[in-house]
């Protein structure tokens, strides 16, 4: 993309070829960086659930950009389940979940949930690509295992089911 | 005393680390800066952030960059300089900086980046055109020369963002704060 010493200049963002999408960061960058996000936004709210909330906002920014699930491109999710109790639920399942892998959570803080970031992704993802849902990030203890697993629970709106039932 | 293990080299180390999506990192970094200029909305008061953030993490960062990529002592200030653009840039982000324009003394050269990941599909408003995108990079700098007992100023003076034709930070020696033994244990 970038010459040694010599650089393109392109008139606007959107006349750049767009980047070939494999390069990559070290994971330290990414967890420095996103420890940073989440002391930053600490210091904007008052209680966990909207702690939270901005978190899913930052995430949603990034999901509603790519349409793809980039934690996940080159690796399938644990698992994908569909909710046994109800029809319109899905769940994505991870052992370590990327943004949790580096993350210890203060006993104060409760069910705080950094998986947060990732559900506002995926619920960026799906919004714009037409299946509204309310996605939330869980934490599901595993027998015989330290850490909890973390589920992200897709909850599609109720007009995406019945589209899906009419185009059968 | 361990074994003594030669340096690696840079494109060793970064296939040495976990790796994750570049553009990932590049679009959680948007984001966070969209909430800054959202929640703080003086661009001054966002680049003064940027910087902090980039400061803390430089702190940090430093531990790992030593305990993994076998550097010695630096006997120089320019050894130091080109051990984060070839070593210290590449580990964590996969590029490497060239090193130039040294003053005299030999106490402030300028990193210049062949490829930023940070500024991939980001074009600055025009209300944002005060905005040093970028501050988190010279941050980390900061910091993490810090904590190996070196004072610094760092400063963009070439933006891409900002019209220029590369990226370039100035790195200024101000000072080498002698190192105190012994430490306390409690520190």
């Amino acid at each position: 993309m970038i010459g040694v010493g010599k650089t393109k200049q392109y008139a606007s963002v959107l006349d750049k070829p767009l980047s070939r999408g494999r390069q990559e960061v070290s994971l330290s960058a990414f967890a420095f960086l996103f420890s940073e996000l989440v002391q930053y936004n600490q210091t904007q709210v008052d209680n966990i659930a909207e702690l939270e909330r901005r978190l899913e906002d930052a995430g949603y920014a990034v999901g509603a950009r790519v349409l793809e699930l980039l934690c996940h491109r080159e690796k399938v999710a644990d698992s994908l389940e569909k909710g046994t109790e109800h029809e319109d639920e899905y769940m994505i399942s991870e052992k370590e979940l990327l943004v949790n892998r580096f993350i210890s959570v203060p006993k104060d803080m409760g069910a705080f949930n950094c998986g947060a970031f990732v559900a506002g992704i995926v619920k960026g993802v799906l919004d714009n690509s037409g299946f509204p849902a309310v996605v939330t990030a869980h934490f599901v203890p595993i027998e015989g295992q330290h850490r909890p697993r973390t589920t992200i629970l897709i909850k599609f709106a109720e007009e995406v089911l019945h589209r899906e039932a009419r185009l059968g | 005393m361990p074994p003594l293990t030669p340096p690696k080299s840079g494109d060793a180390l970064f296939a040495s680390v976990d790796r994750v999506n570049a553009e990932l990192f590049t679009l959680t970094y948007g984001a966070m800066v969209r909430q800054l200029l959202t929640d703080l909305e003086e661009v001054e008061e966002v680049n003064k952030q940027l910087d902090q953030m980039g400061y803390n993490i430089g702190t940090r960062l430093v531990d790992e960059f030593l305990a993994k990529s076998n550097v010695s002592r630096c006997v120089d200030f320019k050894e130091t300089a080109d051990v984060i653009a070839k070593l210290g840039f590449k580990m964590f982000l996969g590029v490497t900086a060239n090193v130039t324009n040294w003053d005299a003394e030999g106490t402030s050269c300028s990193f210049v980046l062949e490829d930023n990941p940070l500024v991939d599909f980001v074009e600055l408003p025009d209300t944002c055109q005060g905005l040093q995108y970028c501050n988190v990079l010279s941050g980390v700098i900061r910091g993490a020369l810090e904590m190996v007992s070196m004072k610094t100023e760092v400063t963009w003076v070439r933006d891409m963002l900002r019209g220029d034709d590369a990226y370039e930070m100035r790195v200024k020696l101000i000072k080498q704060v002698p190192e105190e033994y012994p430490y306390k244990d409690d520190d």
